[in-house]
């Protein structure tokens, strides 16, 4: 892609993800041939500049948990590149790519399913430093105090198993597992999605915290785009399997371009009577991804979809400096409208000379 | 206020002094600790509370519906129609569930019978409740679809659950819910498992049903959002108990206890001006091993007081209709 989008040219950006596509095959018929694939990531380009916070919101099914696990390579991507710090991960071999494990890490949405529940705190904690660092019984002993400390658990409690704590506790020490290596990149999935609303805002915090710190750059993948609007720098969204729109956080909200975007945002309920927007209801429910329509894949919900919709999938392109946009609404910006357009205000003025 | 008189000719449901209490392995769980409210024909209850603050468990503790043991009733009353649905038999209960009060749950998958068809699950509380014939039956539920906005009604009874997306779903369980004309319709968590744009639809769908239907609603969430969106009055629970009530603008503009001033803070806005940083309300729900003999908010609490940690605050009326459980609006007792 040559018009990939970049936060700004002077941020040196620690991931790089180009026309990322993971696709899952579907098997089906008595000898379980393939017949199928679900399109669950479908070509998604964007960057992530060090110690930014990029924010992947979008319904459940959209893609976005998938995306977030195929940049860690969870999964082996069908296609794509991902630079991550420099070293190009898409493709590499489980050998190498365990070499580059402790600058990546992962927080998990459920706690209580990612925690094992035979194992204390601190081995729940100390288990990448077994696994890839040569430290001492007695300095890993220490490192896993000094991870609580950071996180906000009583050292007290490192010899407790999970089910002694609370959910939010527990995603604390999911928090404090992710941290133990240094990484430098963190992929939250939903890591506030299980939590209570008083509780949410106690991690939220302690990951802004924690940003600061340690200099950490986050993927944050959530379907709540209240809380990405406080902890995100930009914020993406991500329509079955593709990114619709990428903006800078207050670009975004203040000023959605997509019709999905527009959609989703004024379908989030505001806390405040006096604040209810007009909603904008979209019809229908999304498509499958395993058969995602012809042309763009929000034609068949959006309220201003337009012959060209059903035909061509619009190109991903800059609105605004650092404001992508996938949608022909757009397309007088571009020179490479391929719809004749009969209804140009020239046009006009010559008929009517 | 009259009181004395059995009931109220302006209310249609009049809970007071509720206990329930489970009975586990690791001793009692004070789940609703004299919970006491009443609800006026055709009004939206908002009743809102984190896990734990017994909304749920208040709801179904109405109705009969927790399984005893482990759960038992310890006290209070529940006037539905003239009579106390707490010492009513199963039999009687069984023709008020589904009847006259109507009962939407969180996940639609899980409360549809996956082995029967749509079309058979909407003709049951009819032909049970209503003693339609069949034929009676299966146009009204045809009707019932339509109503919901499920578009092909009369194809899509012979649909089985797991053909329909999760909005849709819930639409289904809407039609059932409302199959017998209900006075009273409780809808727990209703959007809960649903993306925004579906929840927006279903929200949209309730306010019209409600305006074409007339009937009341207690409607539980543990989202501010949309009880400040469809509401007429809110009810904030914690720790078991209701902290405070109060009309929906009334609440949202002049909050009155700590728990609700520091909730509306909490959360963050999609309009407005962004918060640098999130308020935080430090520490952890409270475990509720006994009944309550102090505030139970008191250990999360910027503004706790040492009488909170002695005595339990009731409820006082702070007038518009207004009331919250906290000794810095002490005043009149109120008497819901």
């Amino acid at each position: 892609m040559l018009d990939a989008p970049r936060s700004s040219p002077s941020d040196r950006s620690l991931v790089s993800v180009r026309d990322l596509k993971m696709h899952f095959p579907i098997h089906g018929g008595l000898l379980r041939r393939q017949v199928g694939e679900v399109k669950a990531v479908d070509g998604v380009s964007f960057d992530i500049a060090e110690g930014e916070t990029l924010g992947l919101v979008g319904e459940s099914g959209c893609g976005k948990s998938t995306c977030g696990r195929a940049i860690l390579r969870l999964y082996d991507p069908t296609s794509g590149e991902i630079m991550m710090d420099g070293t190009e991960i898409a493709r590499l071999p489980q050998t190498q790519l365990r070499k580059m494990r402790p600058i990546m890490q992962m927080v998990f949405q459920d706690p209580q399913a990612s925690l094992n529940p035979r194992m204390t705190v601190e081995a729940i904690i100390a288990e990448p430093l077994d696994e890839h660092t040569s430290m001492s019984k007695a300095e890993k002993r220490e490192r896993v105090l000094e991870l609580m400390d950071a996180v906000g658990l009583n050292r007290a409690f490192a010899t407790r198993y999970p089910h002694a704590f609370s959910g939010g506790q527990r995603q604390r020490i999911g928090i404090a597992r992710a941290l133990a290596l240094n990484p430098k990149f963190i992929v939250c999935d939903e890591p506030i999605a299980a939590l209570d609303v008083s509780i949410q805002a106690q991690v939220v915090n302690l990951l802004e915290d924690l940003q600061r710190q340690f200099g950490l750059t986050y993927l944050f993948i959530s379907h709540d785009l209240s809380m990405v609007r406080h902890i995100a720098t930009r914020v993406a969204v991500m329509y079955l399997g593709k990114i619709v729109e990428l903006a800078p956080r207050d670009a975004l909200y203040g000023e959605p371009r997509h019709p999905y975007t527009q959609a989703l945002l004024s379908a989030v309920p505001e806390p405040d009577p006096d604040m209810q927007a007009d909603r904008t209801v979209l019809q229908g429910d999304v498509p499958s991804p395993a058969n995602p329509p012809k042309g763009c894949n929000f034609c068949t919900r959006c309220p201003q979809v337009m012959g060209i919709c059903h035909e061509i999938d619009p190109e991903f392109r800059e609105l605004a400096p650092g404001h992508f946009a996938a949608c022909h609404l757009y397309n007088e910006t571009s020179p490479r409208t391929e719809a004749p357009r009969h209804n140009e205000p020239t046009e006009v003025q010559q008929g009517d000379l | 206020m009259p009181d004395g008189t059995a009931t109220r000719s302006d209310v249609i449901l009049e809970v007071s002094g509720l206990n329930t209490v489970f009975d586990t392995s690791a001793g009692e769980v004070h789940a609703v600790n004299d919970v006491s409210f009443d609800l006026r024909p055709g009004e939206l209850l908002g009743v809102v509370g984190e896990s734990g603050s017994g909304k749920s468990v208040t709801m179904m503790s109405l109705l009969g519906l927790l399984p005893m043991p482990p759960a038992r009733i310890r006290s209070g009353t529940v006037m539905f129609e003239g009579s106390d649905l707490l010492k009513a038999s199963e039999k009687r209960l069984r023709k008020v569930r589904g009847g006259r009060i109507g009962f939407i749950f969180q996940d639609p998958m899980t409360s549809l019978n996956p082995v029967f068809t749509v079309g058979y699950q909407l003709r049951e509380p009819l032909v049970k409740h209503m003693g339609l014939s069949k034929a009676a039956a299966r146009d009204r539920s045809c009707e019932l679809l339509e109503l919901v906005g499920i578009p092909d009604a009369k194809r899509r009874l012979a649909d089985y659950p797991h053909q329909f997306s999760g909005g849709m779903r819930q639409r289904v369980m809407i039609a059932i819910a409302l199959a017998c004309d209900p006075k009273l319709l409780i809808a727990d968590e209703p959007t809960t498992a649903l993306d925004v744009t579906i929840q927006a639809q279903i929200l949209d769908l309730m306010a019209d049903l409600q305006d074409r239907l007339g009937m009341a609603v207690i409607w539980i969430t543990h989202d501010l959002g949309v009880v400040a969106g469809i509401a007429d009055r809110v009810m904030v629970m914690y720790g078991g108990q209701i902290v405070e009530q109060a009309p929906k603008r009334e609440l949202f503009t002049n909050p009155q206890h700590p728990y609700t001033k520091a909730l509306l803070t909490t959360i963050p806005h999609i309009r407005g001006v962004r918060a640098e940083k999130l308020t935080v309300i430090e520490g952890q729900p409270p475990i509720l091993s006994a009944a309550p003999t102090a505030c139970p908010f008191r250990d999360r609490c910027p503004t706790a007081m040492p009488r909170c940690a002695r005595e339990n605050p009731r409820r006082y009326d702070v007038g518009h209709k207004h009331d919250a459980a906290c000794f810095l609006v002490e005043g009149t007792p109120a008497d819901a």
